[in-house]
């Protein structure tokens, strides 16, 4: 059981509001996301369900029960933290074996937990190495290790593959991913890239300046993101924004198309110069210059388009994929 | 860029000050070893002979000398069991947020500053003086006898000055380096449901291993050879309740005159320092590996 409520939360650090009062709702074996920008208070929102900072006002209820006010230890969360704090002067063994040891556990169902652990991470080889002799991924995949043999009723990670490089980075992606459908438990993650989230998240949260802007699968929000802020932050690359006459046509103050949804060719109702191409073998992504809309426009083409540097082309928008926003960047309907 | 030319370069450069050091220690070390080997005593005019391990054998057998190595031995631990543990305490209480944090630590460290001497006499004139001092007026007050330290517990007097003088030493270490152990290792510990105490002991204490072991190699060195605090207070007294082995030294050397018997005991602290050090290196060296 997993299932988180946070009812008119909100936290201050003295008179600056971080996040004004806020709901979620958090059902049970869901994987939900939070990102958004640096500093947008993911992090913070994670720490006050984890317990580690006391909220300011709003209650937050764990299966039902009010855990506002219990301490870190007995909401049954437990967490993966960006450093990964593990313990240095500790084996692999004794990291994953401590909060077990905290809770008092008869030493043999620990011997057989830390076990069934490292066996599941594929960490057994290093059960006995200290933290300072592993690389980065079997840091984290300890660090996991060490969260899951509490059997929690939520995991909270806490951007936890930041400190990976790339390839490893998407290696613990599908990791976590495949955890979470074997386990079946609640994951919280947090993350400020919004591929993560889209790749691993059944629920989105996007956050900004300590403020929901939208919840939702990936999809949704891909497919249909409430404001402008959600349009430009999840989908890569960015959505391009067009403000002006060409938005006053479609009877919008600003409307967006994904570079995805703009076809190349040699006839249509954009025209603009290629800029910049980036190719990544699959996919090329040109930038446009000249088009009297927004500079540069970003235009996704298949790999083996042979565009070069200053050849003019011409661009069509797919009508049904054009979104249009409002003065305030609200998504009009 | 360690080339030959470099490294042989960097030799030649250093050389001066190594032969300087070198005859810096080896000429006294030498005469020392020289001089306790001597019948010399600065009241017997005339010659010095050779007398062979006469010094040695007359500085060992004295019964001050048992009572010597005795107080050395309690002096040192008593203050590093003190400074150890009391540094520990202050630096946790330190390390805390409060107001006025900066104010409070250049008070804690302060005491480090004052000379020897001048600290001894406070605690002698100020603190510790059955009459006019402040724990002997507390005492009176308060319808006790006062205690004369000096006469009454003079070593555990003499720990408690030394301790005084070393205490922000040991704080100031330990709080260094409870500041560098990383916030998440903490709170990942509360997670996993640690209360104060399992962190204190499972996550501070081996973190702070290395930072204690300085603070003890660094201590034990220089609380072998506290001398001022002895004598600008008890002298050594009464009997030779606190007489150590450096008090005893400058008793055989510059009070009896006996620079033979001096130097025998110089050698003998020397060797006994060492097997101190490689004790303490054996012992706890380890964690400076790590």
């Amino acid at each position: 059981m997993g299932q988180i409520q946070l009812k008119q939360i909100s936290k201050s650090f003295g008179d600056v509001e971080v996040i004004p009062p806020l709901d979620l709702h958090i059902e049970d074996g869901e994987f939900v996301v939070f990102v958004g920008p640096s500093g947008c208070g993911k992090s913070t929102l994670l720490r006050l369900i984890a317990g580690l900072e006391d909220v300011t006002s709003g209650s937050i209820k764990i299966d039902g029960n009010d855990a506002t006010a219990t301490p870190p230890a007995k909401r049954g969360l437990a967490m993966v933290f960006q450093s990964y704090a593990l313990y240095p002067h500790m084996s692999v063994r004794k990291n994953i074996a401590f909060p077990l040891k905290m809770a008092k556990m008869d030493q043999g169902e620990i011997d057989k937990r830390v076990t069934d652990a490292a066996g599941v991470l594929n960490l057994t080889d290093y059960i006995d190495r200290r933290p300072s002799q592993l690389s980065g991924g079997q840091r984290q995949r300890v660090a996991i290790g060490r969260a899951i043999v509490r059997e929690p009723a939520a995991f909270l990670f806490d951007e936890p593959l930041s400190n990976l490089d790339a390839a490893l980075r998407v290696g613990m992606r599908l990791e976590i991913s495949e955890l979470h459908k074997r386990l079946d438990t609640t994951m919280i993650y947090v993350t400020h890239d919004q591929v993560e989230a889209m790749t691993m998240a059944d629920k989105i949260v996007v956050l900004q300046s300590g403020v929901i802007e939208q919840v939702g699968s990936p999809l949704e929000l891909y497919q249909a993101p409430r404001n402008k802020f959600v349009a430009g932050f999840i989908g890569s690359p960015k959505m391009n924004f067009i403000e002006d006459a060409e938005a006053q046509k479609h009877g919008a103050h600003a409307i967006g198309i994904r570079p995805e949804h703009i076809e190349v060719g040699d006839s249509g109702p954009w025209k603009g110069v290629v800029g910049v191409a980036e190719h990544l073998g699959s996919d090329t992504f040109f930038h446009i210059h000249d088009t009297g809309l927004a500079d540069p426009l970003t235009v996704r083409a298949s790999g083996e388009v042979a565009f070069s540097y200053g050849d003019t082309i011409h661009l069509t928008p797919r009508e049904d994929r054009i979104h249009r926003f409002d003065e305030r960047g609200m998504r009009i309907a | 860029m360690a080339t030959k030319a470099s490294r042989s370069a960097a030799r030649l450069m250093i050389s001066p000050a190594v032969l300087l050091l070198l005859g810096w220690m080896l000429v006294p070390l030498c005469l020392t070893i020289y001089f306790s080997f001597l019948r010399y005593n600065l009241l017997q005019i005339g010659e010095t002979p050779f007398a062979g391990w006469e010094n040695y054998y007359w500085f060992v057998t004295d019964p001050s000398f048992n009572a010597a190595i005795k107080n050395t031995l309690v002096l040192v631990g008593g203050v590093l069991a003190i400074t150890t543990i009391g540094g520990l305490f202050a630096a946790i209480l330190l390390d805390r947020p409060m107001f006025g944090t900066g104010i409070i630590r250049i008070m804690v460290i302060a005491p480090f500053f004052v000379m020897p001497t001048v600290s001894a006499l406070v605690w002698k004139n100020m603190f510790m003086n059955p009459v006019n001092g402040i724990f002997g007026r507390i005492a009176t007050s308060l319808g006790f006898q006062p205690i004369d330290f000096f006469g009454q517990i003079p070593l555990a007097s003499i720990i408690m000055i030394v301790s005084w003088t070393w205490l922000p030493f040991a704080t100031l270490i330990l709080l260094t380096a409870l500041q560098s152990l990383d916030q998440e290792q903490l709170e990942a510990a509360e997670m996993d449901g640690a209360g104060w105490w399992s962190r204190f002991w499972f996550i501070m204490l081996p973190h702070l291993a290395r930072a204690i072991t300085v603070v003890i190699l660094i201590q034990t060195i220089f609380l072998l050879s506290i001398f001022a605090e002895i004598l600008v207070t008890t002298n050594g007294g009464p009997g030779t309740a606190t007489t150590n082995l450096t008090y005893l030294i400058y008793v055989s050397s510059l009070l009896q005159f006996d620079v033979g018997m001096g130097s025998a005991g110089g050698v003998i602290a020397i060797i006994l320092a060492n097997i101190v050090a490689i004790f303490l290196m054996r012992m706890i060296g380890k964690n400076l590996d790590a």
